[in-house]
């Protein structure tokens, strides 16, 4: 059968299409968290397991297409969301501790 | 049979992320959430890497799986817990049932910004 532009049979076939049915499920999820979280850091928190979910499914569709440049992009997305989290989280304190001489 | 394992392993991965999709929409409390996202999520993670690791055809490829799961399970913790303890400092809400300990109310999150009593 074809799954994502790729022709996929066998154990391994059928496990990478229903992860990445599964996978899209739980994006999907997160994505509504992303939306309606009451507070800043819901929204950062499901920010973070997006990406980390973005990562799982790079290494998945490197498994379907056996093409290894796929890891290369998950490094990097992970190095990206690591930045993005602790910036993120840098933000919430500032916000927060808002002293006068603390520009 | 490396396919067969390779398959569950990946079966069980995405398994693990989806609860922890569930976690992030079904709990009631910032806390609680990135309890559920970030163990399990780095769980899923984990398998679904040891997955793609039985299945590389290359030491380069499998060095490569090896070092986004490394990076991944020493950056995870860190990074719950800087937005944990940004969340507790910016006075994000806890849930009803939650019990404080006798003699550490004053760690208490509702703390909305009291002046200079910053200590970090």
């Amino acid at each position: 059968m074809i799954v994502l532009g790729l022709a996929l049979s066998g154990p391994l076939g059928w496990a990478i299409m229903i992860s990445v049915g599964m996978v899209s499920v739980a994006g999907a999820l997160i994505v509504w968290r992303l939306l309606s979280g009451p507070s800043v850091s819901d929204r950062v928190v499901a920010l973070d397991t997006l990406s980390l979910l973005l990562v799982s499914f790079l290494v998945i569709f490197s498994v379907a297409s056996d093409v290894d440049a796929y890891l290369d992009a998950a490094i990097v997305l992970s190095l990206v969301a690591f930045l993005g989290t602790v910036a993120f989280a840098r933000f919430i304190e500032r916000t927060v501790t808002e002293d006068p001489e603390d520009d | 049979m490396t396919e067969w394992i390779a398959a569950g392993l990946i079966l069980l991965g995405s398994t693990f992320t989806l609860i922890a999709a569930l976690g992030i929409v079904r709990m009631q409390d910032v806390y609680l959430r990135m309890h559920a996202a970030t163990k399990t999520g780095t769980l899923g993670l984990g398998l679904i890497c040891s997955g793609a690791m039985v299945m590389a055809e290359s030491w380069t490829a499998r060095g490569e799986i090896a070092l986004i799961l490394v990076f991944m399970l020493v950056t995870a913790p860190i990074g719950a817990h800087l937005i944990g303890r940004a969340a507790f400092r910016a006075g994000v809400p806890f849930m009803d049932r939650t019990e404080i300990e006798p003699g550490c109310e004053q760690f208490r999150a509702p703390r909305q910004h009291s002046g200079n009593d910053e200590d970090a």
